[in-house]
């Protein structure tokens, strides 16, 4: 009797297996996704989410990779790097993901990367800029957007049409933050301009007007500007209160100054920004049909405009982790560890091919995205004459 | 001299805005017993209530911010008469657990409900600032710092002039007697609940027009909060009201002068502080006893 109901529910176990998610899931390939969804970014977290969703639907249009369909696994860091290292290891030990896209912030990243090394799997990294992600030695990291040193070096070109004699930095207190103002101000001290007041506000920090009246006292002519978009728009808020006048270029690719025209408003005017995605003009785009085509798709899927700035990173990370399963044929971690380094994509911001950087025998993979300047013009975005022309 | 001034400024507008949120939690702390930690939900909650009866609804300006705190009072008595009542004389520990659950569901429902990305809330105040000599000062800054006064002297007025303030005192000093002399007390206990919500609510209406309204904005809100009612001790009116002002101008002139990266730890040093040299708060009175 008693091995008549073991057998029973032995059967019934395996009928429900069958039926639930997990074997579902087999016929599909895996990628997760660590994004923060709530918390003080959630806006920037999600725009990825849904450029993400555009890629693997664009992907299981053609008919997916290695015949199957691409299934997203995503998770929500909550904007904290303990969650993000939680989720990294809720994705490569429960769901068994071969690769991983995240975690955007670069605190974040850094925080789920011992995770990656722990168990060996790669991770695509969509949005973080610090440097030492890619110089820490951890071979799972393959990162394509612009670390702040990179981002400061393709400002350089433009420094004299900028005319910065002196600038401040109000930053975000996070490895993103701090990275950027050291690199930044390298590049700024290289080229003979200098560096005055340097600022921290933490990353959920409302109030920031003791940093602006500090930024106000002294005699810079510029104000470089790293956080997200949250924090920007509160910051031009009350820079305007305060009656700050500064040139301000806000880094780091995250700024979506179509959201700032709309929620600070005036304040926005004349501030330039750092981005790696141009949705006002997507013909001037490497890939200008791949750029015109997501722009659509985004409209057509009732995404906010100013989304999209951030969402191609999205896009780009899933494309990128795809593209590294479709080269290793096996949705296998070690081998599309692997084959990313022979990936080689046109992605929505440009060609999207990994070097190597960091430590000798240990090196992350580092893309060459390409870099933009805009600036907010009577209310719209425009090309500056001095970057239009180069 | 100039910055000095701008300083002081900012602080005692900053100052403001955490004795408005401090004195709601004071009020239910002090009277009630109760460790409200969902203060900042109820802030939240003001907040995009004003937002929906604005951008929504578009209704005027001013009554959002009315109709925000009838809805943080209502949403307030609704959970005092569902959660508190039926954990009436529970230890104090275990009513705190109940508050933490109301501030998870509810953060998870404005989550669900308004989505992750910030919003703004439109204001009728000109963007541009008034400028006083050398210092600088947005309208809405003004408005909120004028009405924060007054809500600030209301609630003391109504608490220590009028009959129900009066009726509110003696239930939680002796329910047994109040309730003799023909107060009633389940009333009362869902009056003052609501009374401090509504007063969360009212800071989350005003002050989200002055920075943006996302889902976790209240985890800050009930911070600050918290640290003021620290420093001005427990139930004290007053002393909410002054060590929200304390708080702001020791933030500001600790961003402004050592560092802007410990901001906070300026203003958590000083609760430290406090909490080791005068522990019953920075403007109590000698300690009642009984």
């Amino acid at each position: 009797m008693n091995r008549a109901i073991r057998a029973l529910s032995l059967a019934l176990a395996s009928v429900l297996a069958m039926w639930s998610p997990s074997a579902w899931a087999q016929d599909t390939v895996k990628i997760g996704v660590i994004e923060p969804l709530s918390g003080p970014v959630a806006a920037s977290g999600n725009y990825v989410r849904m450029g993400a969703e555009i890629a693997r639907d664009w992907v299981n249009a053609k008919g997916g990779v290695l015949g199957r369909k691409v299934e997203l696994l995503i998770e929500d860091n909550k904007s904290d790097p303990k969650e993000a290292a939680t989720a990294a290891e809720k994705l490569i030990v429960r769901d068994k993901v071969p690769v991983i896209m995240g975690a955007w912030g670069s605190s974040m990243t850094l925080a789920a990367m011992p995770k990656l090394e722990e168990y060996g799997v790669p991770m695509v990294v969509e949005t973080s800029s610090a440097a030492t992600i890619t110089k820490r030695g951890n071979p799972w990291i393959f990162r394509i957007s612009p670390p702040s040193e990179m981002e400061a070096l393709g400002l350089e070109k433009y420094l004299k049409d900028l005319g910065i004699k002196q600038a401040d930095f109000l930053a975000v207190n996070t490895d993103w933050g701090r990275g950027a103002v050291a690199a930044f101000g390298d590049t700024l001290k290289k080229s003979g301009a200098s560096v005055g007041a340097v600022e921290f506000m933490d990353q959920a920090a409302t109030d920031m007007n003791a940093q602006i009246t500090k930024v106000k006292g002294g005699s810079a002519d510029t104000l470089f500007l790293t956080t997200s978009v949250e924090q920007i728009t509160l910051v031009l808020k009350q820079a305007q209160e305060q009656r700050l006048t500064r040139k301000v270029i806000t880094t780091g690719g995250s700024s979506s100054p179509s959201q700032l025209i709309k929620q600070a408003g005036a304040a926005a005017e004349g501030t330039y920004h750092i981005l790696f995605f141009l949705p006002w003009f997507p013909e001037a785009m490497p890939d200008g049909k791949l750029a015109k085509a997501f722009v659509d798709e985004w409209a057509k899927r009732g995404h906010p405009f100013e989304g999209l700035t951030e969402g191609f990173r999205g896009h780009d990370g899933v494309l990128t982790a795809v593209e590294g399963i479709r080269v290793a044929g096996k949705a296998d971690p070690k081998a599309v560890q692997a084959a990313l380094w022979r990936v080689n994509v046109m992605g929505l911001n440009g060609p999207i091919k990994f070097e190597k950087d960091g430590p000798a025998g240990k090196e992350s993979g580092q893309s060459k995205p390409s870099i933009f300047i805009v600036q907010v013009k009577d209310g719209k975005i425009a090309l500056p004459a001095f970057a239009a022309k180069k | 001299m100039d910055q000095l001034l701008q300083h002081l400024l900012n602080g005692l507008l900053l100052g403001a805005t955490y004795s408005l949120l401090g004195i709601g939690l004071t009020l239910v702390f002090g009277l009630m017993n109760v460790v409200n930690f969902a203060h900042g939900e109820f802030y939240t909650l003001g907040a995009y209530a004003a937002f929906a009866a604005l951008a929504l609804a578009s209704v005027n300006f001013f009554l959002a911010i009315v109709l925000a705190i009838a809805a943080g009072a209502v949403a307030g008595a609704i959970c005092e008469r569902c959660l508190l009542r039926p954990m009436r004389g529970q230890s104090i520990d275990t009513v705190m657990l109940v508050m933490i659950a109301v501030w998870i569901a509810m953060q998870n429902a404005e989550l669900l409900g308004w989505g992750g990305v910030a919003k703004s809330v439109p204001t009728p105040f000109p963007t541009q600032p008034l400028v006083l000599g050398p210092v600088s000062v947005a309208p809405l800054r003004l408005f909120v710092f004028v009405v924060s006064g007054a809500l600030i002297l209301g609630a003391h007025l109504l608490l220590a002039r009028t009959k129900l303030g009066r009726a509110m005192r003696a239930t939680f000093q002796d329910r047994e007697t109040a309730a003799l002399m023909g107060v009633s007390i389940e009333r009362i206990h869902t009056i003052t609940f609501a009374f401090g919500a509504g007063l969360a609510a009212a800071a989350g209406a005003l002050l989200g027009p002055v920075f943006l309204l996302y889902p976790s904005m209240g985890d800050l809100a009930s911070l600050k909060a918290f640290s003021v009612v620290i420093l001005g001790g427990l139930g004290n009116f007053a002393g909410a009201a002054l060590g929200g002002l304390v708080l702001g101008v020791a933030e500001e002139l600790g961003a402004g002068y050592v560092s802007s990266g410990y901001r906070d730890a300026v203003g958590f040093l000083m609760i430290v502080a406090v909490l080791l040299l005068r522990p019953s708060g920075l403007f109590a009175r000698a300690e009642r006893v009984g």
